[in-house]
């Protein structure tokens, strides 16, 4: 202990993180303070959350939501938390990150409510990828009912914002993916914070999205966090962590390039010197079966993933 | 000896090193980890000494 050559900018003590981009570094005492800080700044830039909001985490047992929860919780926001039990058994996945999720709530004296999947629908979601063929797409299977259910736990439970875990490098590599790609209506809709601007959708915040990766995962270890640290099985090979390797050599040459990359570009479609020409506005309905909102008449994407006689795309 | 692990393997490495000599011995990207010495977070420029336990920690998800 004491051997490292940097010291920390607050308090002279040997330094646990450098911040390279920051020209900081700090200390396991000096961090979390200022790492709070800096999320309590986000939230305020974005007008992200109110003192009296009623805050729903989407928890997943992992570094990001567990974080983001636990600067809620530190600031003084009401913050309950949804996990979902996808009922992923590799190495008892699932399991291992429920577990991870109740801890942390039950050491607080929070609230952790539970979803299974399997329990409401009949399915986990690795068999469902399997009964529509979809083996090979469990990760937009899987991003689409867990938007559903938590989309829907949020509106139905009274919460008025849904807060979820994405941190910088997550919204960089998806900012890079979908411009290599030119997807004018994503490009659109990213933002760190998503209106409820129908009927049955929750507002949506990341209050983690100007946060490195890396500075999220230094937070949680300091902070004594027990997160499940393995990946989820399925995330192997996901083009989103080709993205974030490629976006990790940018910054290795260039320090703060990940964050000019997205701050430039959310500065740039504030200001208007990007703009997205409006098409015709999608008027939605509510799904025939959950009712929430959807953009096709009758059944909403979610339902029709549980029809057997039907091809379950995405819509 | 410094004794590293990383997902699950172990390694032995000289002492004196730095923590990001390691994380480059290994092949890893320092944009993409972090260094646990004997338990505590330490920076890329912390000297490893002899009878360290070190555990270099992935940080990157996504999926």
């Amino acid at each position: 202990m004491g051997n490292s050559r940097m010291k920390c900018r607050k308090c002279g003590r040997p330094a646990a993180i450098n911040m390279r981009r920051h020209k900081l570094a700090l200390c396991d005492e000096c961090y979390p303070a200022w790492f709070r800080g800096q999320v309590e700044r986000t939230i305020r830039q974005f007008g992200m959350l109110a003192p009296d909001d009623r805050v729903l985490v989407a928890v997943s047992g992992g570094k990001d939501s567990l974080s983001v929860w636990d600067v809620l919780l530190r600031l003084g926001y009401h913050a309950e938390a949804l996990y979902i039990d996808l009922g992923i058994p590799d190495g008892g996945y699932s399991t291992e990150s429920k577990v991870r999720a109740l801890r942390f709530a039950e050491a607080r004296g929070a609230v952790c409510h539970v979803v299974s999947v399997r329990d409401r629908y009949g399915l986990s979601v690795p068999e469902l990828a399997m009964r529509r063929g979809r083996g090979h797409k469990v990760c937009s299977l899987c991003g689409l009912v867990k938007r559903h259910i938590m989309n829907g736990f949020a509106w139905e439970g009274g919460f008025s914002v849904l807060v979820t875990g994405h941190n910088l490098d997550d919204e960089a590599a998806v900012l890079m993916q979908n411009t290599l790609t030119w997807q004018p209506g994503y490009l659109a809709r990213q933002s760190p914070v998503l209106p409820a601007d129908s009927e049955g959708l929750a507002r949506k915040v990341k209050p983690l999205c100007l946060m490195y990766e890396r500075e999220v995962a230094a937070y949680a270890l300091v902070c004594g966090i027990d997160y499940i640290q393995d990946e989820c099985p399925h995330a192997v090979g996901a083009r989103t962590l080709f993205y974030k390797e490629i976006l990790n050599q940018l910054e290795q040459r260039s320090p703060g390039a990940k964050a000019y990359f997205f701050t430039q570009f959310l500065r740039a479609k504030q200001s208007g010197a990007i703009r997205f020409v409006e098409g015709e506005e999608v008027a939605l309905h509510a799904c025939e079966r959950c009712g929430q909102p959807t953009t096709a008449p009758g059944l909403c994407a979610f339902c029709r993933l549980w029809q057997s006689d039907t091809q379950g795309d995405e819509g | 000896m410094v004794v590293v692990r990383y997902r699950g393997k172990e390694y032995e490495l000289k002492p004196g090193m730095t923590a990001r000599d390691a994380i480059l011995k290994l092949g890893l990207d320092p944009e993409a980890v972090l260094v646990l010495r004997n338990g505590k977070l330490v920076d890329d420029s912390a000297i490893l000494e002899d009878g360290d336990e070190v555990t270099i920690v992935a940080v990157v998800s996504g999926g």
